[in-house]
């Protein structure tokens, strides 16, 4: 692969990198604390698909909003909900991000604007047209970016939102993570029409198909697609194709797909490739790289010890939460 | 006396009317509900009114719509859904169950969201098996939402204020039957007035039988009770009016004054409403009672479209009346 120029500045680019670096630390971390058996339930690793978060949450402010799927850790960390919060919510302490009640695939904020952590595919893209809806009613232009796997494309929500959203003309980027698997079932076995942003643009939906693997092409489309979202107040859907190293979940023995496959898509790791650009650019050397991931390390284990020191719900609150309670 | 008449259907668009008047973040979305002017004219000249934003025609795409109420009820707005008919809310059950009833708990209080949902329920118009069930107590088995069964004027008019004032999900249950349904008031302000959603009412008092209903079968069985009064048994009322969060309190201490209890529902018996209530008497009352609990309830069979065979399928005035004599053990 030629490399080739990266068009931002020194710091936009390591930000990109820092956060990809984070991300891929974080989800390490987390799956040596699923073998001890420190998270449980499930876990869906992002590694090797940190591009697609880390660039297209860069173009979002902090107003914005984020609806994500059960694969969420990642859009969760460079949405700013610190790693501590979201370590101590996959232990289940009542520190969490979402009280401990949701685990890791239910990272919430309020705060930061992050509406989840969904765990029915597809369910979460109608919620995302309703933040859109309710953003245009008010007169705001905040854009709500919503993440969703291919897989969530043979899902009915995926058509009715698609629809409403261009019916509607709501400010919404649509961001469909192409992994190429449905958990185990590849595309081509399960789409008659494998063409992703011929299904959108049948909906009158701009679309935009982008290197996920590449976090420079992934911010860079990014901004100009929130750039429309914005001005415009019309949706948008974007495609990324990437690629996730791991298994669908700790529990997956991948069956599904070749060893080789896999090794051929970790040629393409969005982190070493984006360091060895940032080298040829002069932006990176090797002790700088060291002492970032020193830092990011330290970041880590400070979240594991969060974790590790955080407490556990008194079980008289067990049923807190259901309603709103008078006074919250 | 001057008194004018006030149909349910006319107390539910007024309570709309009230909604949207006062607060910009209301707005009404469900099919048909602008241009054609509601399935059941509820929303009828309210697209003139409000305008196209706030009374929003939507395709048929239950679960896109009512997520996208959840949505923008999450982002500030004040969304109230209809779906058509309760057997259409089933394409969005996901919705509903899933993101609506889940979404305060999985985010540990980040978010609520306090959504309005309305939606025509019950048989009697020979709509057949497809547009006629009764799901409401199926639903009232979910954690995190709420559901309203207004069967008078003023729930029609005020449990909708009091929904939208609640920051949680609440699902109005309207009985097709009921639209027309119609009361006599001496001025607006008789029945245009704020109602609680936390307790089931007393809608006539008496001390021999418990009668326990909610819905389109409260007419029958305020029809039941009347005929009974004049066999000299007199019986208590109870309209249940909310279904969760169930108001046990006053089904308990009615029982407790009764004695006897006769639960009527209009959906399937086998797993129903009326056999959680059984079940709370049974549990809470069981040395209070002087005879078994009896139950009325829909027959177990999709509803069918004749009309006799529709009729026969739930509850209707002579088994209600035949239910509380057995209670009383007077066999006829």
């Amino acid at each position: 692969m030629i490399a080739t120029t990266i068009p931002f500045d020194r710091e936009k680019s390591l930000a990109l990198y820092e956060n990809m670096l984070l991300i891929r630390f974080f989800e390490e971390k987390a799956a040596e604390l699923y073998t001890r058996q420190k998270i449980r339930g499930f876990l869906h690793l992002y590694i090797g698909e940190e591009a697609v978060a880390t660039g297209i949450v860069a173009a979002l402010e902090p107003r914005d909003g984020v609806v994500a799927t059960y694969r969420e850790h990642g859009h969760a960390l460079v949405k700013g909900i610190s790693a501590a919060s979201i370590m101590a919510e996959m232990y289940g302490k009542q520190e969490g991000c979402s009280g401990g009640r949701g685990g890791s695939m239910h990272l919430f904020s309020a705060e930061k604007r992050f509406f989840g952590g969904h765990a029915i595919v597809g369910g979460h893209l109608p919620v995302a047209v309703g933040l859109g809806l309710a953003e245009r009613m008010r007169g705001g232009n905040a854009v709500t970016a919503c993440f969703f796997g291919e897989g969530a494309i043979a899902e009915g929500e995926f058509h009715e939102s698609m629809n409403l959203a261009a019916l509607w003309q709501v400010p919404v980027l649509f961001c469909c993570e192409n992994n190429r698997y449905a958990m185990g079932t590849a595309l081509e076995r399960s789409e008659s029409q494998t063409d992703l942003c011929a299904k959108a643009a049948s909906y009158n939906v701009n679309v935009m198909r982008v290197d996920g693997m590449d976090v420079a092409a992934v911010y860079q489309a990014s901004v100009e697609a929130v750039g429309y979202v914005r001005g415009q107040g019309k949706p948008m859907f974007l495609e990324l194709n990437t690629y996730r190293f791991r298994p669908h979940s700790m529990f997956d023995p991948e069956l599904y797909r070749d060893k080789a496959e896999v090794e051929g898509w970790k040629k393409h790791d969005p982190i070493a490739s984006f360091g060895e650009r940032l080298r040829e650019q002069g932006y990176l050397d090797d002790r700088e790289d060291r002492i970032l991931r020193d830092k990011i390390a330290a970041e880590i284990a400070e979240a594991v010890d969060f974790a590790e020191r955080g407490s556990w719900e008194p079980l008289e609150r067990l049923t807190t939460n259901v309603y709103t309670e008078v006074g919250s | 006396m001057n008194q004018t008449t006030v149909t349910y259907r006319e107390a539910i668009k007024a309570g709309l009317a009230e909604a949207l008047r006062s607060d910009d973040r209301v707005f009404i979305m469900g099919e048909d509900v602008g241009r054609y002017g509601g399935t059941y004219a509820v929303t009828m000249g309210f697209l003139e009114e409000f305008g196209e934003a706030r009374i929003r025609d939507t395709p048929l795409s239950e679960s896109g719509f009512v997520g996208a109420g959840i949505g923008a009820a999450m982002g500030g707005m004040r969304p109230i859904v209809e779906v058509m008919t309760v057997n259409f809310c089933l394409l969005a059950l996901d919705q509903i169950v899933n993101t609506a009833a889940t979404m305060r708990h999985m985010s540990g209080g980040n978010f609520s969201v306090p959504l309005v949902i309305r939606m025509a329920t019950g048989a009697g118009r020979q709509l057949a098996a497809q547009h006629s069930h009764s799901l409401e107590g199926w639903l009232a088995h979910i954690p995190g939402i709420k559901i309203l069964t207004p069967a008078t004027v003023t729930d029609g008019y005020g449990m909708l204020g009091a929904a939208l004032a609640d920051p949680d999900p609440v699902l109005i249950f309207e009985h097709v039957m009921l639209y027309n349904h119609k009361e006599r008031y001496d001025s607006p302000e008789d029945w245009q007035r704020p109602v609680d959603i936390e307790k089931a009412a007393i809608r006539r008092e008496g001390g021999d039988v418990s009668l326990i209903t909610y819905g389109g079968c409260l007419w029958k069985a305020l029809d039941a009770a009347e005929q009974l009064s004049q066999e000299g048994i007199q019986a208590e009322v109870i309209d249940l009016r909310v279904l969760r969060p169930l108001d046990t309190r006053t089904i308990l201490d009615s029982v407790v004054k009764t004695n006897r209890a006769v639960i009527v529902e209009e959906a399937w018996r086998s797993g129903s409403l009326s056999a959680e209530i059984g079940m709370q008497i049974a549990e809470r009352a069981f040395y209070d009672l002087d005879a078994p609990i009896q139950r009325v309830c829909g027959a177990e069979v999709p509803i069918p479209y004749p009309k006799h065979l529709e009729d026969a399928a739930v509850p209707q005035v002579p088994q209600i009346l035949a239910a509380v004599r057995e209670v009383m053990g007077r066999h006829v």
